[in-house]
């Protein structure tokens, strides 16, 4: 029986690019700007680098297929590097992927690399594109808001929520993370805002509005892992290490069979319960310090605190206006400013995520620092409500 | 004895109201205010001739019809397709059973839909079974012209056959001579007319009772006994100028719709016809007239089973079910009149991958699903294994029709991010009745009243444009119930 990664990987560095309308710059300075912190945090040589895992969401719009654009913007010395793609969880797959190749042994040290170039379509919002050959024919041409505003759907008519109610709680999430991403210099937006402008926002897709919607960046983010013996022996104290990495891919039964009723999602909740295993979490609402979600739309956000059992089934509305998941609440979420404040670089996304949950957890998260986390989840969700790829990983202090 | 055993129409759902035409052009042609009276059926941009053909086959037949006939004919000027044959796509939506069945595109003149019928009655009298006439049009018209105040879109379906007949074949008659009143030449998007006095004098009121005379002649009905006449034409006094002198009841000439749809071109005699099949009583005499390079005549006779038939909405149906559209730009929009900014979201490439359409097409044409032989549950599309986690039986799935099926909405939001040439683009999940489930693309849908729950059927629509190449795919679309 396998008993999972729990502490037997640790961040040996991390770092992360100021993300933005990057106009100045290309996908290797992105890289590069991330790159350099992480390498100084690491406190090790580029060449002790054994293998490598670039992330990028779209090729396309970027720099195309492979895992070259990594190996030859760091100079990369002929070492394995892979390009991962697995929708907006590919951040968090190319962690997973350098997590899992310390923890078998087959390297020492390893490389995850996530970026993207939103910036260079010429409109606002994530690139149109095809979603396959045969999927083209019958799928709906919708957009990213498009696909998760349906969740508001499904949930006020589960729950007979109010519409002003639910909006005004997506309203708080978004003012929430604007508040926090307020205090990050990293962040894209960096503005606070207020609930009626949120309320009041132009309507993108029914019910989310231009504030309900995340930003749309550029940006590169990477962590340098590695055993805790290893780190031990560089020098490195307070470790922090992975507890939990889990993925959980839709099989099409939630979009094709008639149980699922469009007010969660049925992944995060699987991927959830499968990570507080390997964790060891019995109590995820007193036990998960902070949480950094995909919070591509505010309406994710909010129904992703039921699937990660952080509220109750209903309560989220709730939950979220009675400030739980404020930077002063029970669990604050999007402590760094989320992808709200961020934007959502495919690729970086969700090792933008460790990154900032593995600072707070070192005690280096500046004006936004909570007081002594000590563990941290992160959650990835790609794809529509009802068809997706979902990852959870947990990271939290290697003593405990 | 062969005759008609079934009939059906349909009106796209949105009515351009002339007055908005006279008012953007007036300062043009201030002649246009003289035919600004009334709407005009239009088309939504998703609809053309084939999906409007589909849904005329259905009111007439049904979504998912029991019976097979041996042949569908399609009679149109405005098919969307000069070679790929559209009769074949208007079959396969029309979910009918191809392992015999003839099909043809008949077009290229205003007397299409008559001529297609007198071969459909020719096919039924041959005995090789029920032949079905499918007319629909979607014309285009130059801006400020007289054309786009007087034409509308729509289609009609008529079924033939010796089963059991609403109105019997008495008799018919066909003169071809080449008169142009109006032509259209390959490569060219738009009529070209002449005056509509000669038109009246020389056209309508000279070949038309030639040829009626010909028909009574033959059929030894005497005019007076006519109880509708249906003649097409886009001159309003026409039909009650042709009529008087042969000696037809004046309560006999149909209405022209002028008013209320438009000319549907080569879909107006049908569709007339099926209008005055609506009204006909047991005994009644119908004339048809096809007028375009000559005339088609035919003589029909409602039997007792006309009172008891009705297609599934009819004319005065789809008539009633029409929405007042007062947006001029929108209709130029829709029919791609105007050099519109769509943004940089449509400028994607929208090839047809023709080898996968085609390993689809029973999916993207006729809606076909799988039914799971082991555990009964409906799923779309049709795949490898059982979406059903209790079951998960491979290869167990036989093909199940989802098209006449309704279900309600589950999931759904009005999207304006994304490219949509009538935004917000409505989609979202919709859970079938007969189980089953599937995101789709809506139309048609009122924002005041649509939510979560609402009940929809689903109906063939284009999906989407390649306008580069000309190319245009088609899928199905959820339509709330009103």
């Amino acid at each position: 029986m396998a008993k999972g990664i729990r502490d037997k990987v640790v961040i040996l560095g991390a770092g992360c690019s100021k993300f933005g309308e990057r106009w100045d710059a290309e996908p290797a300075d992105l890289m590069t700007e991330a790159f350099q912190e992480c390498l100084a945090d690491a406190g090790i040589e580029k060449n002790q680098i054994q293998a490598a895992w670039q992330s990028t969401g779209i090729d396309a719009f970027s720099v195309g297929p492979g895992a070259m654009p990594l190996s030859i913007a760091l100079r990369l010395p002929y070492i394995p590097v892979t390009r991962l793609e697995n929708y907006c969880a590919s951040g968090t797959e190319a962690f997973r992927a350098a997590t899992y190749a310390v923890a078998s042994g087959a390297c020492d040290i390893a490389l995850a690399m996530g970026f993207e170039k939103l910036k260079d379509t010429g409109y606002g919002g994530l690139p149109q594109r095809s979603r396959g050959v045969t999927n083209d024919m019958f799928y709906p041409n919708l957009s990213a808001p498009g696909m998760f505003a349906q969740l508001a759907a499904g949930y006020r008519a589960k729950y007979k929520t109010d519409k002003t109610d639910l909006k005004r709680a997506m309203a708080h999430v978004s003012v929430k993370s604007h508040a926090n991403g307020a205090k990050n210099p990293k962040a894209h937006l960096q503005r606070p805002i207020t609930e009626e402008q949120a309320m009041n926002a132009a309507m993108i897709a029914e019910p989310i509005g231009l504030f309900d919607c995340c930003g749309v960046s550029d940006g590169a983010a990477c962590a340098i892992v590695t055993t805790p013996e290893i780190a031990r022996s560089l020098g490195k104290k307070d470790l922090v290490s992975v507890k939990a990495l889990q993925l959980c891919a839709s099989n099409g039964e939630e979009g094709g069979f008639s149980n699922w009723d469009g007010s969660y999602v049925a992944t995060t909740r699987i991927a959830a319960k499968r990570a507080y295993e390997e964790a060891g979490i019995k109590d995820p609402r007193r036990e998960v310090s902070m949480t950094e979600v995909h919070d591509c739309f505010s309406i994710t956000e909010l129904v992703t605190m039921e699937d990660l059992f952080l509220s109750k089934d209903g309560e989220a509305v709730k939950d979220v206006l009675d400030g739980v998941f404020d930077a002063d609440g029970e669990v604050p979420c999007q402590i760094d400013g989320g992808l709200k404040c961020f934007g959502h670089p495919i690729g970086a996304s969700g090792l933008r995520m460790i990154y900032e949950m593995y600072l707070q957890l070192t005690g280096r998260a500046g004006a936004r620092q909570l007081a002594d986390p000590k563990i941290g989840l992160t959650h990835n969700l790609g794809g529509f409500p009802h068809q997706n790829v979902v990852s959870v990983a947990i990271i939290g202090r290697y003593d405990i | 004895m062969i005759g008609i055993t079934a009939y059906g129409a349909y009106l796209p759902r949105a009515r351009l109201q002339k007055q908005v035409i006279a008012d953007a052009n007036a300062w043009f042609d201030s002649g246009l205010r003289g035919l600004a009276k009334g709407e005009k059926a239009m088309c939504n941009w998703d609809e053309d001739a084939i999906t409007m053909a589909t849904e005329a086959f259905a009111d007439a037949l049904g979504r998912v019809p029991g019976k097979a006939p041996a042949a569908l004919l399609l009679a149109s000027t405005s098919l969307p397709f000069a070679d790929r044959q559209n009769s074949v796509v208007v079959a396969e939506a029309a979910n009918l059973d191809t392992s015999n069945l003839r099909t043809m595109d008949i077009t290229c003149s205003q007397r299409a839909a008559t001529s297609a019928l007198l071969a459909a009655l020719d096919i039924a009298a041959a005995g090789r079974g029920d032949a079905v006439v499918v007319a629909s049009e979607h014309r285009l018209t130059k801006c400020a012209s007289r054309e786009e105040m007087l034409y509308g879109d729509g289609a009609a379906a008529v079924a033939v056959g010796q089963g059991e007949l609403l109105a019997e074949l008495v008799g018919s008659v066909s003169q071809p001579v080449d008169f142009v009143d109006h032509y259209r030449a390959e490569g060219k998007d738009y009529d070209t007319g002449w005056e509509e006095r000669w038109v009246r004098d020389e056209g309508y009121m000279k070949i038309v009772p030639r040829a009626v005379e010909a028909l009574l002649a033959q059929t030894g009905v005497a005019a007076a006994d006519i109880a509708h006449f249906v003649l097409p034409t886009d001159q309003g006094s026409v039909p009650g100028a042709v009529a008087k002198p042969l000696g037809i009841p004046h309560g006999a000439v149909a209405d022209n719709l002028l008013q209320s749809v438009g000319i549907t071109g080569a879909a107006h005699p049908l569709l007339l016809l099926a209008h005055r099949l609506e009204q006909a009583k047991p005994g009644d005499l119908l004339l048809v007239v096809g007028f375009g390079q000559g005339c088609d005549a035919l003589l029909f006779r409602a039997t007792d089973r006309i009172a008891s038939w009705k297609p599934a909405r009819g004319v005065e149906g789809a008539l009633a079910a029409g929405v007042a559209e007062t947006n001029y730009n929108k209709f130029q929009s829709f029919n791609n009149l105007i050099d519109k900014e769509l943004g940089k979201r449509a400028e994607t490439d929208k090839t047809a991958f023709l080898s996968a359409m085609f390993r689809n097409h029973s999916f993207t044409n006729s809606f076909i699903g799988g039914k799971c032989t082991k555990c009964q549950t409906v799923q779309v599309p049709r795949a490898h294994y059982c979406v059903n986690p209790q079951c998960g039986a491979l290869d167990s799935q036989e093909p199940y029709a989802m098209a006449g099926q309704r279900g309600k909405v589950a999931t759904w939001t009005a999207d304006r991010l994304t490219f949509d040439f009538n935004p917000p683009a409505y989609f979202g999940m919709v859970a079938f009745e007969c189980g089953g489930r599937l995101m789709m693309d809506m139309t048609e849908v009122d924002p005041a009243t649509f939510d979560t729950g609402a009940e929809v059927s689903v109906h063939f629509r284009i999906k989407q444009i390649d306008s580069q190449r000309g190319f245009r795919k088609y899928f199905w679309k959820a339509i709330p119930k009103r």
